[in-house]
C-alpha cells in the first residue's frame, strides 16, 4: 500500500448522526407508548406541516425505510418475494416493494411488528408516490386517513403565482384535514418554526456538499449517504437542523486543515441517482484507484436546496432568516415552504431530462470531475427516465461517462462482478491504475 | 523482447506470444472451472510451440473476465483496453471496435493511439453474445458452425421478440413447431443478436473505420446481419478471438519499457 497523499480522520459527529437515525425509527415505533401520533409519507412530503400538530408527532418516510430494508439483503428478499406472491410486478419501485413487503410480513426492519401509521401524509410527483399509499391501505386492510398534495406543477423556472397557489391551497386544505383526523388544534407557531428548520436543514446540507468542491474532498459519497439521510427523515426538526450546522462546521474545519475523505485522492467522479444500497462497497472499491465520488445529483439535490451565487457558481440557497424574512402567518409559512420545495433540484428532472443533464454538467465542472458514473437503475423509473440522453449530454460536455446496471433496492438485479469490471475499465480509460 | 498476453475469457482462455511486432504463437483452451489451470495450460503451450523458456519472457499481461486467476502474470488490463490496443495492430485506421465474445458484447471508441474514448457493454444477459447462439443451435439441433451458413440461405426475415436466452429458446421451439424453415430461424436468431449489438454500438456512436472482434466474429451469418443493421463495412482480423490477447501482449511490451505504468491488480 502506497503512503497516503492527504491526511484523513473520522468524522467527529458520526456517532451523533447514527443516534439521530436510530432514535427516529425507535420513536416512530414507540409513538403510541408515549401517547403520540404516527404518520407515514414520502421523504418529500412536507413534514413541516404535520409538525404543527405537536411535539409528539412522529413520521416515517417511506423511501429511506425502503433503503434501510435494502441494506438488509436477507430481509429485503423476504419483502420482495412477499410482494411478488401478492401479485405485484417486479419492475415496480423497489423502495415501494420493500416497504410493502415489510407491511405484508408485519415485520419492522428495526425489530418487532410493523408500526401502522395513524394517518398518511403524502406528496405526489414521482410515478409511485400516490399509488404507494393507496396500496398500503389495501395491505393494512384498514381505513387509514390519507391526504396527498400534488406538487407536479412543472419546473421551478416556469413557476408562477397560479402554480404556487395550487400547492399552497392544498396545504391549507391539508391542515384543516389534519386538525379533523388528529382532533387537535393546529399550532401555527410550531409550523413556522418547522419551516425555519426545514430551510436551515436543506440549505446547510447544500453548503456541506459545496465544500466537496475542495481538493481533497472532505467527504465521500458513501459517507454522505449516512448524513444526508437525516434530511430525508425529518428535515423540519430542530435536531436535524442543528446537526447539519454542526456538520457544516466540522466539514469546514476539515477543509481548512486539508483533511481528505480518501487519502490518495487523485481522481474525482460523481454519480447520479440512488445507489445500489446493498452494494455500497463499490464506492470503497473506487478508492483502490485513488478515486473519490464527491457526491451525486441525488445526494446533493434530494434534500439540498441550491441557488446560483453571485459569482455564478452553485451554492446553498439563502434561508428566509438569512434574507431577513420573518414568517408571521400560516399562509406565509406555507407559501415560503412551497416556494422553497418546488425549487428542489431532484424535482426538476422529473419534468425534462435535459434539466438533469444541465445540473450534472454544472456539478461536474464546479467540482472538477474526471468522470461520471450513471446508475441504470431498474428500481426507479422516475429518476432513470432519460438517463441515456443524460449520458450523451455529459459526453458532449466533455466528461467521460460509464454506466452500470442495478437496482437501488433489489439486490437480485445487481451484478457485483460485472460492475467491478466496468469500474476497472472506466478507471483504465481515465488513465488511473490501482494503487496497491 | 518477448512478451505474452493471456486473455482469460468466460469460455476460452487464449494466450499469444509476440517478439517485437511479430506474433510467434497463439493457443486457446477451454476456461472450464479452473481459471488458473486454463491460464497455465495456454501459457505452457505457447512456450512449447516456440521453444522459448519462461525465463525469456520479459513481461506477461493478462486480460479477460478471469484475469485475476492468472497469478503468474506481471500486470493486467481490462478487455476494453486490450481490444483497443490489439485492433490497431491490424487496422490502424479503426476508431470503433465491436467485440462479441461468449458472454459479453462490447463497443469501444478509440483514438489513433489506442486510447479508449468511450465504451459500452451489453446488458446483464448473454442474449447479445455467443452463448445465445450456442443455446439456439441446440434448440435447432444443428452444429454451431453451421448456423452462419444456414442463415444466409434464408429468404424471409422473422423478428424475434424475446431477447433473453431462456425465453428466446421457447420462441425458437414455437417457430420449429410451426414448421418454420431452419434457415429462417437461424437468420432470425442472428438478426436478433445483431440488432442488440447494433443498439449498443449506437450508444457510443459509430465512427469509421469499424472492426469486429471476438469469437462471434467468425459467424458469417452474424457478420452479414450486423453489416446490414449498421450499414458500415466491418474490418475483421484474422483470428478475431485473439485480439484481446494480442492487445495484452502489446501492452506488456510497453509496460516492460515503462515499469512505472504497470497496472498490476
Amino acid at each position: 500500500m502506497r503512503s497516503a497523499k492527504y491526511k484523513t480522520e473520522p468524522l467527529k459527529c458520526w456517532q451523533k448522526a447514527k443516534e439521530i437515525r436510530e432514535n427516529y425509527y425507535k420513536n416512530y415505533a414507540k409513538a403510541h407508548e408515549k401517547g403520540g401520533i404516527r404518520w407515514a409519507g414520502g421523504a418529500w412530503s412536507f413534514d413541516a406541516i404535520p409538525a404543527g400538530l405537536g411535539d409528539d408527532v412522529y413520521p416515517i418516510t417511506s423511501e429511506p425505510y425502503g433503503a434501510s430494508v435494502a441494506w438488509n439483503k436477507e430481509f429485503a428478499l423476504e419483502c420482495q418475494e412477499a410482494v411478488e406472491r401478492a401479485g405485484y410486478a417486479r419492475d415496480l419501485c423497489s423502495y415501494m416493494r420493500n416497504y410493502w413487503g415489510s407491511v405484508m410480513l408485519n415485520k419492522y426492519v428495526f425489530g418487532g411488528e410493523f408500526p401502522t401509521p395513524d394517518f398518511i401524509w403524502q406528496d405526489h410527483i414521482c410515478c409511485s408516490h400516490a399509488k404507494w399509499y393507496q396500496v398500503v391501505k389495501d395491505i393494512e386492510k384498514k381505513e387509514i386517513p390519507f391526504f396527498c398534495i400534488d406538487v407536479s406543477v412543472g419546473p421551478y423556472e416556469q413557476i408562477n403565482e397560479h402554480k404556487l397557489n395550487y400547492v399552497v391551497m392544498q396545504m391549507h386544505d391539508g391542515i384543516e384535514w389534519l386538525e379533523k383526523i388528529a382532533r387537535r388544534k393546529y399550532d401555527d407557531e410550531k409550523l413556522i418554526q418547522a419551516v425555519y428548520n426545514h430551510c436551515r436543514s436543506t440549505s446547510l446540507w447544500a453548503e456541506v456538499c459545496a465544500l466537496n468542491k475542495m481538493i481533497p474532498a472532505p467527504l465521500d459519497e458513501k459517507t454522505m449517504y449516512s448524513l444526508y439521510v437525516l434530511g430525508t427523515l425529518q428535515k423540519s426538526s430542530k435536531v436535524v437542523a442543528d446537526f447539519y450546522q454542526e456538520l457544516r462546521d466540522e466539514v469546514k474545519d476539515r477543509v481548512e486543515r486539508g483533511i481528505a475523505a480518501v487519502g490518495n485522492e487523485r481522481c474525482r467522479v460523481m454519480t447520479d441517482t440512488q445507489p445500489p444500497w446493498a452494494f455500497l462497497k463499490i464506492f470503497r472499491y473506487l478508492e483502490k484507484y485513488g478515486c473519490v465520488s464527491v457526491g451525486s445529483l441525488y445526494t446533493f439535490g434530494l434534500i439540498g436546496m441550491w441557488d446560483v451565487q453571485e459569482d455564478g457558481t452553485w451554492g446553498p440557497r439563502r434561508t428566509p432568516q438569512e434574507n431577513g424574512i420573518e414568517i408571521k402567518t400560516r399562509d406565509q409559512a406555507l407559501r415560503t415552504l412551497a416556494d422553497w420545495e418546488l425549487k428542489k433540484p431532484e424535482w426538476q428532472h422529473f419534468y425534462y431530462p435535459h434539466l438533469k443533464s444541465e445540473m450534472m454538467i454544472r456539478i461536474a465542472k464546479e467540482w472538477k470531475l474526471n468522470g461520471i458514473m450513471l446508475h441504470y437503475n431498474r428500481g426507479c423509473e422516475g429518476l432513470s427516465l432519460g438517463i441515456a440522453e443524460n449520458r450523451i449530454a455529459l459526453i458532449k460536455a466533455g466528461f467521460p461517462v460509464m454506466s452500470f446496471e442495478g437496482n437501488m433496492g433489489d439486490e437480485r438485479e445487481f451484478d457485483e462482478t460485472r460492475t467491478i469490471a466496468r469500474i476497472d475499465a472506466f478507471m483504465e480509460t481515465l488513465g488511473f491504475e490501482r494503487l496497491e | 523482447m518477448v512478451t505474452v498476453g493471456i486473455d482469460c475469457g468466460a469460455k476460452e482462455t487464449k494466450a499469444l506470444l509476440i517478439e517485437g511486432n511479430k506474433i510467434l504463437a497463439k493457443y486457446s483452451v477451454l476456461s472450464g472451472f479452473d481459471q488458473k489451470y486454463a491460464a497455465e495450460e495456454a501459457f505452457e503451450n505457447i512456450l512449447k510451440k516456440t521453444g522459448i523458456s519462461r525465463e525469456d519472457i520479459t513481461h506477461i499481461t493478462s486480460t479477460g473476465v478471469g484475469r485475476k486467476g492468472a497469478y503468474f502474470v506481471n500486470s493486467s488490463i481490462t478487455e476494453v483496453g486490450a481490444n483497443a490496443k490489439g485492433i490497431l495492430f491490424y487496422y490502424p485506421s479503426v476508431r470503433t471496435v465491436i467485440d462479441v465474445g461468449a458472454e459479453e458484447g462490447r463497443a469501444i471508441k478509440l483514438d489513433e493511439r489506442g486510447k479508449v474514448l468511450d465504451f459500452a457493454i451489453n446488458e446483464k444477459c448473454a442474449a447479445g453474445a455467443g452463448i445465445f447462439t450456442e443455446t439456439m443451435a441446440r434448440a435447432l439441433e444443428i452444429k454451431l458452425e453451421e448456423m452462419g451458413e444456414l442463415s444466409l440461405k434464408s429468404q424471409k426475415p422473422i423478428p424475434m421478440n424475446a431477447q433473453c436466452a431462456v425465453f428466446a429458446e421457447s420462441e425458437v421451439v414455437s417457430l420449429i413447431h410451426s414448421k418454420t424453415p431452419k434457415e429462417d430461424i437461424a437468420r432470425s436468431i442472428l438478426d436478433a443478436i445483431a440488432d442488440r449489438i447494433a443498439s449498443m454500438v449506437r450508444r457510443i456512436g459509430i465512427e469509421k473505420d469499424v472492426a469486429l472482434t471476438g469469437g462471434v466474429a467468425k459467424n458469417i451469418g452474424f457478420v452479414h446481419s450486423l453489416k446490414r443493421d449498421l450499414q458500415v463495412e466491418l474490418f475483421i482480423p484474422e483470428n478475431p478471438e485473439f485480439i484481446c490477447a494480442l492487445g495484452a501482449a502489446l501492452i506488456a511490451a510497453e509496460r516492460a519499457l515503462s515499469p512505472s505504468k504497470e497496472g498490476g491488480e
